[in-house]
């Protein structure tokens, strides 16, 4: 990356929908077409934008759930009064298309060279760009460490459920939990950090995301344990839709 | 103009509404979206107050005094500036008229002040003559601090970011000033009926 | 409504100044330092407006109209922006 073309004009392009993926009832994930697309760094997103008939625009956000030299794939959650997400999530078809701007983000960014130990916690869809993280992780056959912390509201709403079955992935389900459940079954408090991040000793970094209420909570859970705040990066998506 | 997106119309819109009702570039919506330029403040009803100054304090009230005060129950169409609008919204409160009242006052303007540190500006004969209130019900119930409880002020004639949330008081100006948007470019009078979104529209 | 952070207005942000700016750091008039990426922000309403996380105060006012961006910044002691190759994205 060093030595490419460095201040680049961010226009809106336009994407084409190649794949729809429906991961759970309310959540749809979209593989765009963007030709030129310079690629993206771990962490980073696009802002979408919809122009309706009228010229109404609106413009949401959405974290990059793929890795960087994979297609650029956005995950929505469908909120119950949103503008966006419901037309994202439903109306949506594959070969639709919609403006979209990016890659953006230059702190909630992950390289191999960031090193580690990584603490990710993810509450609701906050684990979309976790997904792009890890699999970044992998490909790079990265030696860090890392452990994934995921807040969902039930098991149902596990996102990415079949890749995120490692043993780096922590679930915690806050609402209700399938037959059997053994794993943790609250919402995230000290205690459960303190016996799921990594020790402060590691010298670990932390990227947390997801409703800006999960993300206050553990970020301050973290500096409890110790933490030092500038090793922690934080991403707070709107307050719906979270655990 | 922009790639539009098949399909894509926003927020849920009335199709029905009466377009005689919606303002130019509107759309009607049963959504009540809220938007904020700070976190929702909570000042505790035992301290607050509403206050008309004109340099100083020249009346106040608490909220014990402010739910004294006669208050009428409005149903209204309101419009934000940022193009949806809800009609038929039921809102009671006080009538600035009634606040005026008792006070003496020879302003060409106000400025609403609030908790928040928002401010917007008005012309007074715009507050006044039925047409501004200081609502604490929103249909039926006490105002949602989100919706700016427990009082804001209700001017529907003009775009709703006249209509300041968490509103405190009202300040008596010979001269009219800009407010927090206006000061950024937003119209000074802001009448959806002329599209008045931005200073010079 | 709940706060987002700076990381929402990257695409406003290099759309006004030509570069990423989340990772600028930020002096607000209190003394508090960071990041733009970690204040708080308040989205979708006529303009979008940066707090201070610490103090709460208005840090930054960016208000669209007519084809013009007005940046209020007068919440700032100082916006310090990193200029070094490995802080840019590739561009297209």
């Amino acid at each position: 990356m060093a030595g490419a073309a460095l201040l680049g004009r961010l226009s809106w392009r336009v994407a084409t929908v190649t794949r729809v993926v429906d991961e759970t009832p309310r959540v749809r994930t979209l593989e765009l077409e963007l030709p030129g697309w310079p690629g993206h760094v771990a962490g980073q997103h696009v802002d979408v934008r919809l122009t309706a008939e009228d010229g109404y625009r609106a413009e949401r956000a959405y974290s990059l759930g793929s890795a960087p030299g994979e297609p650029p794939v956005i995950t929505v959650e469908r909120l119950e009064d949103g503008e966006v997400s419901p037309y994202l999530t439903e109306d949506v078809r594959l070969g639709d298309s919609f403006e979209v701007r990016g890659p953006i983000g230059g702190y909630f960014v992950w390289r191999p060279n960031d090193g580690g130990p990584l603490f990710l916690a993810a509450g609701g869809s906050g684990v979309v760009p976790m997904r792009a993280i890890l699999r970044h992780r992998r490909n790079t056959m990265s030696e860090v460490r890392v452990r994934l912390l995921y807040s969902s509201r039930t098991i149902e709403d596990v996102i990415y459920r079949e890749e995120l079955d490692g043993e780096e992935v922590v679930h915690t389900l806050t609402r209700a939990q399938p037959p059997g459940w053994t794993g943790y079954a609250r919402r995230v408090d000290t205690d459960l950090l303190r016996e799921v991040a990594w020790s402060v000793d590691d010298g670990p970094l932390a990227f947390i995301c997801g409703p800006t209420s999960f993300v206050e909570s553990v970020a301050a859970g973290l500096v409890e344990l110790g933490y030092a705040p500038r090793r922690i990066k934080t991403e707070r998506f709107g307050a719906t839709g979270g655990p | 103009m922009s790639f539009v997106s098949r399909g894509f119309r926003g927020r849920r819109r009335d199709a029905d509404a009466d377009p005689a009702r919606v303002p130019p570039g509107q759309f009607v919506t049963h959504d009540f979206p809220v938007l904020s330029a700070g976190a929702t403040p909570h000042t505790p009803l035992d301290r607050w107050t509403f206050s008309i100054e004109n340099g100083g304090v020249i009346r106040t009230w608490t909220w014990k005094e402010f739910r004294a005060l006669p208050s009428e129950s409005v149903t209204v169409d309101i419009h934000c500036v940022t193009r949806w609008s809800k009609l038929d919204t039921t809102w009671e409160g006080v009538s600035i008229d009634t606040l005026l009242n008792e006070v003496e006052h020879d302003a060409g303007y106000v400025l609403a002040f609030c908790d928040s540190g928002y401010t917007t500006n008005l012309p007074f004969e715009d507050v006044t003559g039925g047409k501004a209130w200081v609502v604490y019900t929103y249909e039926g119930d006490p105002l949602d601090p989100e919706h700016g409880g427990p009082a804001r002020l209700l001017v529907p004639h003009l775009y709703f970011w006249k209509s300041a949330k968490w509103v405190r008081g009202l300040r008596l100006l010979d001269e009219d000033e800009p407010g927090f948007w206006e000061t950024y470019g937003y119209h000074m009078y802001g009448d959806p009926w002329r599209e008045q979104r931005y200073s010079g529209d | 409504m709940e706060a987002l952070d700076g990381n929402a207005i990257g695409g406003i942000l290099y759309h006004v100044f030509d570069r990423e700016m989340t990772m600028a750091q930020a002096e607000c008039v209190c003394g508090a330092r960071g990041p733009l990426a970690e204040c708080e922000v308040y989205l979708g309403g006529p303009g979008v407006v940066v707090r201070c996380r610490v103090c709460h105060s208005i840090v930054i006012v960016l208000v669209e109209v007519r084809q013009m961006m007005c940046v209020d910044i007068c919440g700032l002691n100082k916006l310090e922006v990193p200029l070094r190759a490995s802080d840019q994205k590739v561009s297209w």
